[in-house]
């Protein structure tokens, strides 16, 4: 479908063993809704089963191999894990730190974030549309993308003071590059059936914009976010460890500076923890916004086979 | 002897294609996919084309279709030139797969061109995507994707797009170039029931001759590329018409044969030749020749021929 001659052909194969009759009108492949037997709730749960030990056996192994060397530490800057995990509540939950710190951090990269997904996609798309306009944008886009946007701290600062404006800005800096160039590469790869499809049919304007180019572009837009957003924790950090009186990144550094080395390492955890949940929140939502493009490719795959 | 609608009186053809040339321009290399075309579709007709692969068919159709502006010659449609895409019309892609959105269910995809016109309202529209997915046969998969679909139904849910569009006329590229024989089969009569129900103008695109010959109510038949309309062949043949009677009688045998003459001096006219004329020396096959479809009920269907042997 993708690849219009071997999908073509694959299918011919596929229908002429089945021979379709008119009163055998069901789906190839059952769609999420299938009817449910024992067998079937059985692997379901082993499929839980499994994705959980997947997802959480290599931390967890990881934290025991820490937990067993740091155990008899005397060294003063790794403390033993048990130490810190047994501080990480008082610093983190018996305090006002969540409220205080941890909110305002996660506030700044959301804004942040978003921001960087409005300004990218729109460029992208359209960037991505025209030719004219992307030889035009071309070299500035290559010539700003190589600026590493932690360079770009200072002088944000000088415009945009210590405030929150300048964190925003410099997150948005940085998570924007991933998403314009990934969304450039996902409207310039819209198929072209599709497109001459949707001029035959009227189909413009809005419409268009939306159910042709955003949709299709939207596996490679995603691959973005995912970029963005691990460019946009570090950014967050980074941007606090600069000039703020609050944030993970301020708190971090500020223990450091007090020789509060326990502390310090719950802050490291508690933004590893953090980091890991915006990527499982992303994957939830990739999850439903692609999921017919998981279908899509698995159905392709399943006709490669056969 | 036929039902074949013509044109009313005083209201002309509704496609009219006047000596249209393409010529693809490449980097240091031109394609002339289509040297001179001309020929006229009156309202409510049912007219197949069928040429050899590459002879220029896709090229045609996106020109009367509006997606590719002809390096010369004139397209009318309705009285008016086409300019870009017309809006009475739906359009039939060969790569039915990739016309299709992969993001939207069956209903969806039958759906989206309708919400584009303002004039329906919701009921309506659904209305429209529920009959026409019943009249394909669909009715019972509304929600599913087309990638959980067959290659069949996947077709189907392009047609049924296009009958929802309430078209006026419906352009088909090779539509069931990809399906098993039993599913075309399907499809074919499919078709004519919708084009006799509805009364819509039909351009079927095809290199099956056989499919053309059942089909239409005419058959232009083009030359391998740079293109010329060799012949335009009346099918008188009834117009009910059904895959074993129809197939198995004499005339259907006579026409096909005709149409496969045609293309056979297609493939060694140079383009230059006037086009030939009908030879009435070509013998109709001799084993039909003489005898009434209704003295053999059982026959097999003749085998069919197609304008590019072997190439699918
Ligand atoms: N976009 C294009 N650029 C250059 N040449 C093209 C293009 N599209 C088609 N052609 C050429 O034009 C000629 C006619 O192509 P076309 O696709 O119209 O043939 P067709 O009759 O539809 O063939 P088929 O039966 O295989 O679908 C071919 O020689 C082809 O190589
Ligand atoms: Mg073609």
């Amino acid at each position: 479908m993708l690849s219009a001659p071997a999908a073509t052909n694959g299918t011919k194969a596929v229908v002429s063993v089945r021979s379709e009759t008119d009163s055998q009108q069901v789906a190839k492949r059952p769609a999420a809704s299938s009817p449910g037997g024992g067998r079937r709730i059985g692997s379901a749960l082993g499929r839980a089963a499994w994705w959980t030990a997947a997802v959480f056996g290599l931390p967890f192994g990881l934290l025991a191999l820490w937990w067993v060397l740091s155990a008899d530490s005397e060294t003063f800057y790794l403390p033993p894990l048990s130490e810190i995990l047994a501080s990480f509540d008082d610093v983190w939950l018996h305090s006002d730190r969540l409220a205080a710190d941890v909110l305002p951090s996660l506030l700044r990269l959301a804004a942040g974030f978003l921001l960087a997904v409005v300004v990218g996609v729109g460029l992208g798309v359209l960037i991505g549309s025209f030719r004219r306009v992307r030889a035009f944008c071309e070299p500035v886009l290559e010539f700003l993308r190589a600026i590493p946007p932690p360079v770009l701290v200072p002088v944000l600062m000088l415009f945009a003071g210590f405030g929150n404006t300048m964190k925003v800005l410099v997150v948005l800096s940085g998570c924007v590059w991933p998403i314009l160039l990934n969304t450039v590469e996902g409207v310039r790869a819209v198929d072209e059936v599709l497109t001459e499809t949707c001029r035959c049919y009227g189909i413009r304007g809005p419409a268009r914009l939306w159910h042709l180019v955003v949709r299709s572009a939207s596996p490679q837009i995603v691959t973005g976010l995912r970029q963005a957003l691990s460019v946009g924790i570090i950014l967050m950090v980074i941007s606090e460890m600069f000039a703020a009186n609050n944030g993970l990144g301020y708190t971090i550094i500020q223990f450091q500076r007090t020789f509060a080395v326990t502390d310090m390492w719950t802050g490291i955890l508690l933004l590893g923890l953090l980091g890991f949940l915006l990527a499982m929140l992303l994957r939830l939502f990739e999850r439903s916004a692609l999921h017919w493009y998981f279908g899509l490719r698995q159905s392709q795959r399943d006709d490669g086979q056969r | 002897m036929n039902s074949t609608a013509l044109p009313q009186a005083g209201s002309g053809p509704l496609l009219d294609v006047r000596a249209l040339r393409k010529v693809y321009a490449g980097r240091g290399r031109s394609v002339e996919a289509v040297r001179d075309l001309t020929f006229s579709v009156g309202a409510g007709e049912l007219v197949c084309v069928v040429g050899p692969s590459g002879a220029g068919k896709t090229t045609l159709l996106k020109c009367i279709a509006g997606l590719l502006p002809p390096t010369s010659g004139e397209l009318v449609l309705e009285g008016a030139p086409v300019q870009g895409p017309p809006p009475g019309m739906a359009v039939v892609f060969q790569e039915y797969g990739r016309s299709l959105f992969p993001w939207m269910t069956v209903q969806q995809n039958v759906e989206l061109p309708l919400k584009q016109k303002k004039s329906l309202d919701k009921a309506r529209r659904r209305q429209l995507v529920r009959d026409a997915l019943a009249a394909v046969g669909l009715a019972d998969v509304p929600d599913a994707y087309p990638w959980q679909l067959s290659g069949g139904m996947q077709q189907r849910v392009a047609l049924a797009r296009a009958v929802a569009y309430e078209p006026h006329i419906l352009l088909m590229d090779e539509p069931f170039a990809a399906v098993d024989a039993q599913t075309r089969a399907d499809l074919e009569d499919l078709v004519r029931s919708l084009w006799q129900r509805l009364g819509v103008t039909i351009l079927f695109v095809t290199h099956d001759i056989d499919e053309a010959v059942y089909l239409g109510q005419r058959v232009l038949v083009l030359s391998a590329s740079p293109t010329l309309v060799l012949d335009d062949v009346a099918i008188d043949l009834p117009a009910e018409r059904d895959q074993l009677g129809t197939r198995s009688s004499a005339r259907f045998g006579e026409l096909r044969a005709k149409v496969f003459g045609q293309i056979q001096r297609a493939k060694g006219a140079r383009p230059t030749d006037p086009a030939p004329p009908t030879d009435p020396a070509l013998p109709a096959d001799p084993e039909h020749a003489d005898s009434d479809p209704a003295d053999s009920p059982a026959d097999v269907p003749p085998p069919r021929q197609s304008t590019d042997a072997g190439s699918r």
